[in-house]
């Protein structure tokens, strides 16, 4: 890594009662990046952001946040960090404007500044025609919006996004992100928990995936994903020539296939197979295909093949069914 | 932490002296005090309802039980009446820091300060600071009505002054016990449970009727209960009939009532303020 870690952890373990909620979590943040912490309900993501933001102790293991131990220097870190959570921890009986000004007035701004900087995060994030209603009448993104906001009203080195978009519609989630990415634009390194594989693969410069309290893969997006190898894709016209397809696939990928219907995917080595022979034998066989497609595999899919588990609750519609169609990085090449 | 930190030494200065951390502790008590102001401002139907059920609690006690209950010592029954209830308006609406307080904490604002680099004890000193905002306006409003129904303080300015200054003092020790018991419970729906508790409390006393007629158990019981000592440190002060005289068997709290409700005040606030603040300061969940 080029520039000293801004966020780094050694060795964390922390217990609660008999579970190991962390066991061992090393982390290593880039200045000026985004880093996104992945892993099932229950791995310890947010016990390490807990940790990280001096909201919790650590029961062993060594944590540092721009320059100063969490433990030792707890003030230290607060003055440098922003932490936005999975509520949206603002006032509800006060207005945006509000809770903007209370908190900045919290942080020790002088009443005038405390007044500029609410106007100053309300304009530039969208929320000033809202500035004077009370918050309770917000819809869930204005909410989050304005606890995003009220993080970063000291202009933190590093953000701490604890699934800042959990229960988010769509709309709002691009709100949140676009103002994660102009954020990290000014220079912020943000720390980001999520279970939407796609967040991590929109906004993270490198993705940790966490299990069990402990880091189990780390990389950027591309290099988890090619950690896996390609997968092969073939759609048929007739599900019952699935069998003989499978055989052809299984020859030249040296690899079972999953079948689905009428679609087999098999995961390949890089470079090991061409699309044109893949279109041949199949021909050879008397199989007639509608698409053949060699693709990346998803973060859902190295998610998975990590894990052994899927990454989100049910109420999530990207990861557990299978058969759905994922929006998430499904580069197809197709024939040339 | 098992490993030392091998780089920079914590420098003396990473803890500010006492003077700045006191000063920062006041400063951020009295944003949170701001605080309270402004949502009652926002929310002025919620203000009218805390204002007006300690009214409609004096008329509806003060007429309905007071056709059917004679005073010991004969007197008008809602000036007998209206120091149990200056004691249990300050005991019920404790309840209201509580819920405030568990919304803090399970809606996240309190992990919000606590990841701020404000000074550490202010949550709770503004939590319990801001209450007594709400107790003199809850006062106040009772006394406008006592006074209506006719009620009035007979030994002049000072012994009055004395009277709700103790009242004062009361309601903020039970601010830190409600502060506290909102940082434990941590969840307003739980938090919403413990009202009812609080009635039978301020009930079983000698606010509403003379505890000598009670059995014995519960009369020892009704005795020493705060809010019994409270109401006759105020009968005594306000020279409101019912004030207990002194007699052979008469439980000491009802013998000094006075010292016996600064006592109970300090004791709360000796008590729960270091355990609110601990509890609002413990890191590790």
């Amino acid at each position: 890594m080029p520039d000293e870690p801004i966020v780094s952890a050694e060795a964390l373990h922390k217990r609660y009662g008999g579970t190991k909620a962390l066991d061992g979590l090393d982390l290593a943040v880039a200045p000026g990046t985004v880093c996104g912490l992945l892993g099932p309900n229950g791995a310890g993501k947010t016990t390490a952001v807990r940790i990280l933001s001096t909201l919790a102790d650590a029961d062993s293991g060594r944590a540092r946040v721009a320059g100063h131990d969490v433990a030792a220097e707890p003030d230290r870190v607060r003055a440098a960090i922003g932490l936005a959570g999975q509520y949206a921890a603002v006032d509800e009986k006060l207005t945006g404007r509000g809770n903007l000004r209370m908190f900045g007035r919290l942080y020790h701004l002088p009443r005038r500044q405390a007044r500029r900087r609410a106007d100053e995060l309300l304009e530039r994030f969208g929320l000033m025609e809202a500035a004077d209603r009370p918050v309770h009448g917000y819809s869930g993104g204005m909410r989050r919006r304005l606890d995003l906001i009220t993080s970063l009203i000291l202009r933190p080195r590093v953000l701490f996004l604890d699934e800042p978009t959990t229960g988010l519609d769509p709309r709002s989630r691009g709100e949140i992100w676009d103002a994660v990415r102009g954020l990290v634009a000014d220079g912020t390194t943000v720390l980001l928990t999520t279970q939407y594989l796609d967040e991590a693969d929109r906004l993270a410069d490198d993705v940790v995936v966490v299990d069990h309290g402990r880091v189990i893969a780390e990389g950027t997006p591309d290099q988890l994903k090619a950690s896996i190898g390609d997968r092969l894709d073939v759609a048929l016209a007739d599900p019952a020539e699935a069998g003989a397809a499978a055989r052809v696939l299984a020859g030249l990928a040296g690899a079972h296939p999953d079948l689905d219907g009428a679609r087999l995917t098999v995961p390949l080595t890089r470079g090991a197979v061409r699309l044109a022979d893949v279109v041949r034998e199949l021909d050879r066989a008397g199989v007639t295909a509608e698409d053949v497609g060699l693709r990346r595999p998803t973060l859902d899919e190295v998610f998975l093949r990590l894990t052994g588990r899927g990454p989100a609750p049910a109420d999530q519609p990207t990861a557990d069914d299978p058969g759905a169609e994922n929006p998430t990085g499904r580069q197809k090449e197709t024939v040339r | 932490m098992t490993a030392p930190a091998p780089t920079a030494p914590v420098p003396a200065a990473a803890r500010p002296p006492l003077a700045a951390r006191l000063r920062w502790t006041a400063a951020d008590g009295l944003t949170l005090v701001g605080r309270e102001l402004s949502r009652l401002r926002r929310e002025p139907g919620e203000l009218i309802t805390a204002l007006v059920f300690p009214a409609v609690m004096v008329v509806l006690f003060g007429y309905v039980f007071g056709s059917a209950i004679a005073v010991p010592g004969g007197g008008n029954y809602r000036e007998y009446l209206m120091p149990g209830l200056f004691v249990m308006v300050s005991f019920t609406s404790v309840m209201a820091v509580t819920m405030r307080v568990a919304a803090d904490a399970s809606r996240g604002v309190m992990d919000r300060f606590r990841a701020m680099p404000m000074a550490r004890s202010a949550v709770p000193f503004g939590q319990a600071g801001a209450d007594v905002l709400n107790g003199v306006l809850t006062l106040a409003i009772m006394a406008v009505t006592g006074l209506v129904v006719g009620w009035r303080a007979h030994r002049g300015p000072w012994p009055t002054a004395e009277a709700f200054l103790l009242l004062a003092l009361l309601r903020h020790g039970l601010s830190w016990a409600g502060c506290y018991l909102g940082l434990v419970v941590r969840n307003e729906q739980t938090a919403d449970q413990f009202v009812p508790l609080v009635f039978p409390v301020t009930m079983l006393s000698n606010s509403f009727v003379p505890t000598g007629g009670m059995p014995a158990w519960l009369r020892a019981l009704a005795d020493w209960n705060p809010v019994s000592a409270a109401t006759a440190a105020c009968r005594q002060l306000f020279g409101n009939p019912g004030a207990p005289t002194a007699h052979a068997g008469l439980a000491w709290p009802l013998a000094h009532p006075v010292t016996a409700t600064l006592l109970w005040s300090i004791a709360l606030i000796a008590v729960f303020a270091p355990l609110a603040v601990r509890t609002f300061q413990r890191r590790g969940r």
